[in-house]
């Protein structure tokens, strides 16, 4: 463990409330409204109003800018407003923009959001290459990829993922294991998109090829729906309705020579270095370490990273994650429950912002496949791109 | 496998004053690489700088195009114009170091090892955009 490094905001923050419309394949409502309508629901949760909220924080990729939602809803004059990039790796990291913010005083309230018509909309996984009229840096950058045909997340991870199974040894199976325990969770969770749909490994095995070494059941669902997150104050927080989930720890992480989704250049490809960075600071801001964890929501866009995030935060050696998973380890029961919600594997895809409002409940105890003990959960944001992740703990 | 019998565009990549050079020398049958003209270091893909010496003085030399598999994958789904699928995309180690993506051509899916030799070949799409693939090595199957 590494020595406690001061960060003014970690222990001094917590989330207040949390909120979320129905996920679906099909909303039928715009993501404005979706966005409106997760935000009213975490303020109700934490019993505050709307001319509460100075301050938001949501993600380069959402479509909802702050000021339509602070208008639709009627917040107060806004005087913090944020975003980070690279798709869910922002996942943890808007959280991290509202703590830094209240704990400074630049903001009292900050709600996070992230909505998507993901599945009826704006579907991710079809191929389409960005193009824009005049080249631009990330235009440059999808040109190494996009001309011989890696035009979609899936292959993206794919690339990596082959190399993990060859420089460690593990197998599709224990890609598979993952997509099991999160779709056992999912079926007992009334919320999720496959609930009462739980799957074996025989049928994540005989799963369609989407990009090999990837099947169809290594890859999160698309969905429909919102997630919000009010931030405030430790001190405020305990005025407040619910009681505070304090963020003990936050940080976001590139590696050297990152790249977005195709860090493919540096050696052992297999792995997450960004992650990693993540966790030694997220150790050293709380003095925390892999065994202090009951439950954890690690991010489950692809079932390999999974493994390579276990590796990172030191549940286990690196390499080590094909065995880590067996036995139900990572299953209600098991020494480390994941995704307990079902992930978005089971649950919904909402680029990781409904993992952080199960990190949440899992500290309050309300969880759907709620963990006994829980003093502390990791939640983890999105991999493959530069990333972040936050601890939640009890006051 | 079949060749990418464009109809539809072929993705094209954005052309900016760092990588500009690459794309060209593809038109000329040329598999570059980006050198740091201060200290030697290659990179790939190209940057404004040399993040080693922080030199901004960048030129580059042809690759020998032979290089091994470091990574690949099988792309089945979904199936995007133009391309054929499955379609085999490689990760190769070039001999000179640097790594870059490309498609394989010529070896059946099933037979794709991380290790195996390539060498590249060049084709044109769309009629004017120059692309480089690989061929396992003459030799090695």
């Amino acid at each position: 463990m590494t020595a406690r490094r001061r960060a003014t905001f970690a222990g001094a923050t917590a989330v207040a409330g949390i909120g979320a419309t129905e996920f679906s394949k099909d909303s039928g409502r715009s993501e404005l409204r979706l966005a409106c309508e997760a935000v009213m629901a975490a303020l109700g949760d934490a019993g505050l109003a709307p001319a509460d909220v100075d301050g938001i924080a949501t993600f380069v990729m959402d479509n909802n800018p702050e000021i339509e939602v602070a208008r639709a809803i009627g917040a107060g004059p806004l005087r913090f407003f944020s975003r980070v990039h690279y798709g869910g790796g922002a996942a943890c990291g808007v959280v991290m923009q509202a703590a830094l913010a209240v704990a400074s005083g630049a903001a009292e309230v900050v709600v996070c959001y992230r909505a998507m018509n993901e599945r009826s909309q704006q579907r991710f996984g079809i191929g389409t290459m960005p193009t824009a009229r005049v080249a631009t840096t990330e235009t440059a950058h999808f040109g190494w990829y996009a001309p011989f045909g890696l035009l979609t997340p899936a292959s993206w991870v794919a690339m990596q993922a082959q190399r993990y199974l060859h420089d460690y040894g593990a197998t599709t199976e224990d890609f598979g294991r993952v997509s099991v325990a999160c779709r056992t969770h999912a079926a007992r969770n009334p919320r999720a998109w496959f609930h009462g749909q739980p799957i074996t490994l025989a049928a994540h095995q005989a799963s369609r090829w989407i990009v090999r070494p990837l099947r169809l059941l290594d890859c999160c669902q698309e969905s429909d729906g919102a997630v919000a997150v009010v931030v405030t104050t430790l001190e405020r927080a305990r005025d407040l309705r619910q009681p505070p989930v304090v963020i003990r720890a936050a940080a976001q992480g590139a590696s050297r020579d990152q790249h977005m989704m195709t860090s493919y250049y540096r050696d052992g490809i297999g792995d997450l270095p960004e992650m990693a960075e993540v966790a030694r600071e997220l150790y050293a801001q709380s003095g925390l370490g892999p065994a202090d964890f009951q439950t954890a929501v690690i991010y489950d866009h692809f079932t390999p990273f999974v493994l390579a995030q276990l590796e990172a935060f030191g549940f286990c050696g690196r390499g080590e994650a094909k065995d880590f998973v067996r036995d139900g380890r990572i299953e209600l029961g098991g020494a480390l429950p994941i995704n307990t919600h079902g992930g978005q594997l089971g649950e919904a895809y909402i680029h990781g912002m409904n993992g952080v409002a199960e990190g949440v409940r899992q500290v309050r105890g309300t969880a759907v496949n709620q963990v006994p003990g829980v003093e502390h959960v990791l939640v983890t944001a999105g991999t493959g791109v530069p990333t972040s992740a936050v601890i939640l703990g009890s006051a | 496998m079949t060749d990418s019998t464009a109809r539809l565009p072929h993705p094209r990549p954005g052309l900016t004053h760092d990588n500009r050079f690459f794309w060209e020398g593809l038109a000329a049958r040329q598999l570059l690489i980006q050198r740091c003209a201060g200290c030697g270091r290659l990179q790939h893909p190209p940057a404004p700088m040399c993040p080693a010496c922080h030199g901004f003085t960048m030129d580059a030399v042809e690759a020998s195009g032979r290089g091994v598999i470091h990574s690949f994958v099988v792309v089945h789904h979904p199936p995007v114009p133009p391309f054929a699928y499955p379609n085999v995309i490689v990760l190769v180690e070039l001999a000179e170091g640097t790594r870059l993506v490309s498609r394989l051509v010529g070896v059946d899916p099933d037979d794709v090892r991380i290790g195996m030799s390539v060498a590249v070949d060049f084709e044109t799409v769309d009629g004017d955009l120059a692309l480089h693939f690989f061929r396992a090595a003459a030799g090695t199957r």
